[in-house]
């Protein structure tokens, strides 16, 4: 793979709440153009990792930064870092007071002091592609949970992120919605997006990956190409944790 | 009942029904502003300013109006800060209606998720732009019925200000009764001025609460 530019780079990060380590000493390289899944048990830390990338968590040791700058949620400049950084939540999280339209343009309009009409234009054509301008003027709680995170996803992407984050994105969502939000964000990684993903989709990390990581216990366990780490895993706790997922296939 | 007697009273309760409506308006307007403050510091837990709030809310949620009234009214003078009949009512209603609107906008911002705040950061905007844009719109909405509870009953209490010889309705119309004896017709204006300054309130409120159902969230 050839070497695009060091786009987020995460050294040594360590994070505790109230003393108990979630994150042990945890660095990753992305780079630009990637799509890197992380994977791993419920509470191995996974989706702190994500809310550190963006300062929603302090960090108590290590570093974390985005094209060489530091990422501090209590930085003076982290307002302008989170714009490069796009985070779609579990929960979808639009604003419920505002329409699908407001939703997508309230922030490139008060943040990014974009003319209204263009940002306007820049989301119906995103809502387009997602399959969702029918639902522009809609409120939130009429749309359905595929449709909301598809908005949540076109939110993110309004601000022209440099990496998009996604916490385990489908998990919310009943099994048919699920495959609608994953078909956009494929859709996304065939663009070129650099792409941090969390998920429990076994098949769609296999498809969309070019790097998986194995977050266990607050350390990457494994980390390599996803027919590395789905054909041939490498260490035992890898392997338990995919024939998880396969005795679960084999009930269903 | 006596239209005479009504006629001829009709001027004076004016006059106290505006009184009513001055002090009454000036006071909830400062309860919204004291309620709105104390609810920021205890939704975000300011240090220190947080206990104070604690303490104030529970003192004046706790004691009568009329009560709070003579403490500032015969209270202050004593230490050398003597305030106006009207300054101590509009003051009284300020800070009780203040610690009512604190709970009121508390448990707004309260039920707004705090997901939603750190959505409003994670797109790249200011602590002060989130709030703007995204908490306090959700916050408000969900305390509207709340607060117009709150303003309906501050506008009822105004009837103590009598006490300290504040020239309100239910001053005119005690006065009026024992200058001359016409019970009815007092007690009958008395009625009818209160239900002309709170039936329009009453009624805006539940427009503006039915829109906001019409409205309504959930995710």
């Amino acid at each position: 793979m050839e070497r695009a530019e060091e786009l987020l780079k995460l050294e040594h990060v360590k994070k505790a709440y109230d003393g108990q380590e979630v994150l042990k000493d945890f660095s990753l390289t992305v780079h630009r153009g990637e799509v890197i899944v992380i994977v791993g048990a419920s509470g191995c830390g996974k989706s702190t990792l994500l809310r550190c990338i963006n300062g929603l968590e302090p960090i108590q040791g290590g570093r974390i930064s985005l094209q060489g700058q530091v990422i501090d949620g209590r930085a003076k400049n982290i307002a302008d870092i989170r714009q490069k950084i796009g985070m779609v939540f579990q929960s979808y999280d639009l604003f419920p007071h505002k329409t699908i339209m407001q939703n997508t343009t309230l922030a490139p309009i008060k943040v990014q002091k974009r003319i209204r009409a263009d940002a306007e234009k820049e989301a119906e054509e995103l809502l387009q592609r997602v399959g969702i301008l029918d639902k522009k003027d809609n409120y939130p709680r009429q749309l359905s949970g595929g449709q909301k995170q598809r908005a949540a996803i076109v939110r993110a992407l309004m601000m022209h992120p440099e990496i998009m984050l996604f916490d385990e994105v489908t998990a919310a969502l009943d099994p048919e919605m699920v495959r609608e939000v994953l078909d956009t964000m494929l859709e996304l990684a065939r663009s070129g997006m650099t792409m941090l993903i969390v998920t429990h989709e076994m098949s769609f990390a296999k498809a969309v990956a070019d790097r998986v990581v194995f977050l266990d216990d607050g350390v990457t366990v494994e980390e390599g190409t996803p027919e590395e780490f789905f054909e041939r895993p490498k260490t035992e706790r890898a392997k338990r944790f995919l024939h998880t997922f396969e005795f679960d296939s084999v009930k269903k | 009942m006596d239209w005479n007697v009504i006629q001829e009273y009709l001027p004076l309760y004016k006059e106290a029904a505006v009184l009513t409506l001055r002090i009454g308006w000036i006071g909830i307007l400062f309860a919204v502003i004291l309620g709105f403050i104390c609810a920021m510091i205890q939704h975000y837990r300011v240090p220190i300013l947080r206990q104070i709030t604690k303490v104030y809310i529970e003192l004046f949620r706790n004691t009568p109006l009329l009560v709070q009234l003579f403490f500032i009214y015969f209270g202050l003078p004593k230490v050398g800060l003597p305030v106006s009949a009207d300054v101590c009512g509009a003051a009284g209603l300020a800070l009780l209606g203040g610690s009512y609107m604190a709970e009121t906008f508390r448990s707004g911002l309260e039920a707004v998720e705090t997901v939603q705040m750190e959505s409003a950061l994670s797109l790249g905007m200011k602590w002060f732009q989130a709030m703007r844009y995204v908490v306090l719109p959700q916050a408000i909405s969900i305390s509207v019925p709340a607060f117009t509870a709150n303003v309906i009953f501050l506008l009822k209490e105004t009837s103590v200000f009598s006490a300290i010889s504040l020239m309100d309705l239910m001053f005119t119309a005690k006065d009026l009764i024992g200058l001359y004896y016409k019970t009815t017709e007092s007690l009958f204006l008395l009625v009818v001025f209160y239900l002309i300054i709170l039936l329009p309130v009453s009624i805006a409120a539940s427009l503006i609460e039915r829109r906001l159902r019409y409205a309504g969230f959930g995710n």
